[in-house]
């Protein structure tokens, strides 16, 4: 009995921050992807939701978008004979394909290393990578590389400072998404911290969807490959004929 | 105007696609040539996804190749027969290039492979058409009148099947045109390509079939090359993505059709001498690609294929 009310009195504090919750909004649940598409920016807004006095330690918000993961094999050039052909491959078992994190602040005061990989936050973090060759020593110039690259893309994104946040309870943040988007679900998350510390999380996803047209040509090149290659064929003679049609008709006029 | 295609997954300006097809479009017209040797590494270089870029190239020459061919059919300059005799042996080295290619990606290094194929052959053609065409321009200018035409009588002569081709004036044995379709057929399949800048060499110098019948020739048999491996491409990879196509064949077939009448108003050895050059640049451009060192030395696949 005694141990119980012990458990109870040391569960007192943390029942009491995780008061604070987070009411999310976003200006879409889901990104379609039009024959127009090329990029959508996506805005993430919320509030904080509390019964108590705010706490006088400041409140830091971070959110992160993550597209689906897939594994990626990366491949490093060496010089070989004269030329320079793909040598070394390392396999990263799971690297998602759009990653962005947004922050209130500097990223050494909003999160600390030990929450960072508990929730595996940054980019760093968000890629899955075991088991390098064994004659590969420099495994992680690998997977720099992969973040390097993909940040070029516009596909990782570091947003220090990007998220707003007034009275330690309206936050808001802009994610541009870039136009060669992934189909999938993306994963929303967000995370109230405060000395570095995760007070609370709340997570959501954005479907992200080819619609109409888009969808009808990806289901069908799919599904009925045949059919899809056929009509390819079809497609590309008949312009063909046309175009050399409309040129005859022009020079005999 | 952005394009967003649903196979590549990329999004792209539409003027850029439709610039690009009309461009090359104009110098198959020219030469006769498919075009996908010039074509496929500009879509790498703006960002199609190479596997997809190979496969929709297939089917975009099938477009320009037909509006450039019913030009050519109107002037009589195609030679069916040489044509069926030259896709039988097409067909057969397609498919083969096809298990090839399999065999190499089980390896691994395709990449390379197919860089490798591209320099040496567009080296050595383009090296080959671009003295031949120099020596003729030379004799042109040289001599006091046209040399008759001295028909070649090696080997290729005396090999038993012949079979009379009206339209090229020739009469020759089968087997060497069967030959040259299986072997371009299994370079298209494994390069991505049409294979029409090594028909059209091939068709001039080791037949012997005139300039003028070669070109339409070459774009009758490339139709129907590039149409298996279309189908191929989209049953076995998925990877035709049709609005692409689509983009780049309205450039295309406009452009086939100027560039057919370009070619018939310049020279044959003008016209060889500009296919060389051409040839010529692209194997630099590719060679410089495997001498000099990279920017960025990683590049990242979808793994598990291996």
């Amino acid at each position: 009995m005694r141990r119980l009310l012990a458990i109870l009195l040391l569960m007192i504090p943390l029942g009491a921050r995780a008061q604070e919750e987070v009411v999310l909004g976003l200006s879409s649940d889901r990104v379609s992807i039009t024959t127009s598409f090329d990029g959508s920016e996506i805005l993430i807004f919320g509030a904080v939701k509390r019964e108590t006095p705010i706490l006088p330690e400041p409140l830091e918000v971070v959110i992160t978008v993550a597209g689906p993961s897939h594994p990626v094999l990366v491949r490093r050039k060496a010089h070989r004979f004269g030329i320079w052909v793909n040598a070394e491959a390392v396999e990263v078992d799971a690297a998602p394909s759009f990653y962005a994190v947004a922050t209130t602040g500097a990223w050494k005061d909003v999160l600390t290393d030990t929450e960072d990989l508990r929730h595996k936050v940054s980019i760093g973090r968000a890629i899955r990578s075991v088991g390098a060759p064994m004659e590969i020593r420099d495994a992680p110039h690998f997977s720099e590389a992969l973040v390097r690259i993909r940040q070029q893309a516009g596909l990782y994104q570091m947003l220090e400072g990007k998220v707003a946040l007034d009275q330690q309870t309206l936050f808001r943040t802009a994610i541009d998404m870039p136009a060669d988007l992934t189909e999938g679900d993306y994963t929303a998350r967000i995370f109230l911290t405060r000395q570095g510390k995760v007070v609370s999380q709340y997570e959501t996803t954005i479907d992200v969807r080819k619609v109409g047209l888009e969808r009808w040509l990806f289901v069908l090149s799919r599904q009925q490959p045949i059919l899809y290659g056929l009509m390819s064929l079809a497609i590309a003679i008949v312009a063909g004929w046309g175009a050399s049609a409309a040129f005859t008709m022009l020079r005999n006029r | 105007m952005q394009v967003y295609l649903p196979i590549a997954e990329v999004s792209v300006s539409a003027f850029l696609l439709l610039g690009l097809g009309g461009l090359v479009g104009v110098l198959s017209g020219m030469f006769g040539v498919g075009g996908g040797f010039l074509m496929t590494p500009l879509l790498f270089f703006i960002g199609i996804p190479p596997a997809v870029a190979v496969a929709t190239e297939a089917n975009q020459i099938v477009a320009s190749s037909f509006s450039g061919v019913l030009a050519h059919f109107r002037r009589r300059t195609v030679d069916i027969k040489m044509g069926l005799v030259l896709q039988a042996g097409g067909l057969i080295g397609a498919a083969l290039g096809v298990v090839i290619f399999n065999y190499l990606r089980s390896l691994g290094q395709v990449d390379l492979l197919v860089r490798l194929c591209y320099v040496v052959f567009l080296g050595v053609v383009g090296g080959l058409m671009f003295l031949e065409s120099l020596r003729a321009l030379r004799k042109a200018r040289g001599a006091t009148g046209p040399t008759p035409k001295r028909r070649q009588r090696g080997w290729v002569h005396a090999l038993p099947f012949k079979m009379r081709f009206r339209t090229s004036g020739l009469y020759i044995s089968v087997i060497p045109p069967i030959g040259i379709g299986i072997a371009v057929g299994i370079l298209a399949a494994i390069m991505g390509v049409g294979g029409g800048f090594i028909m059209v060499p091939a068709m001039i110098y080791l037949l012997g079939m005139p300039t003028k019948v070669v070109v339409g020739t070459s774009l009758f048999q490339i139709i129907l090359v590039t149409g298996f491996t279309t189908m191929l491409h989209a049953t076995t990879n998925y990877t035709v993505d049709i609005v692409l196509a689509v983009l780049l064949l309205v450039g295309g077939v406009i452009g086939a059709q100027i560039g057919t009448r370009i070619g018939l108003k310049l020279k044959a050895e003008q016209l060889r001498i500009l296919l060389a050059l051409m040839v010529l640049v692209v194997c630099g451009r590719l060679a410089a690609d495997l001498l000099l060192q990279p920017a960025e030395l990683y590049s990242l696949g979808p793994a598990g294929g291996h």
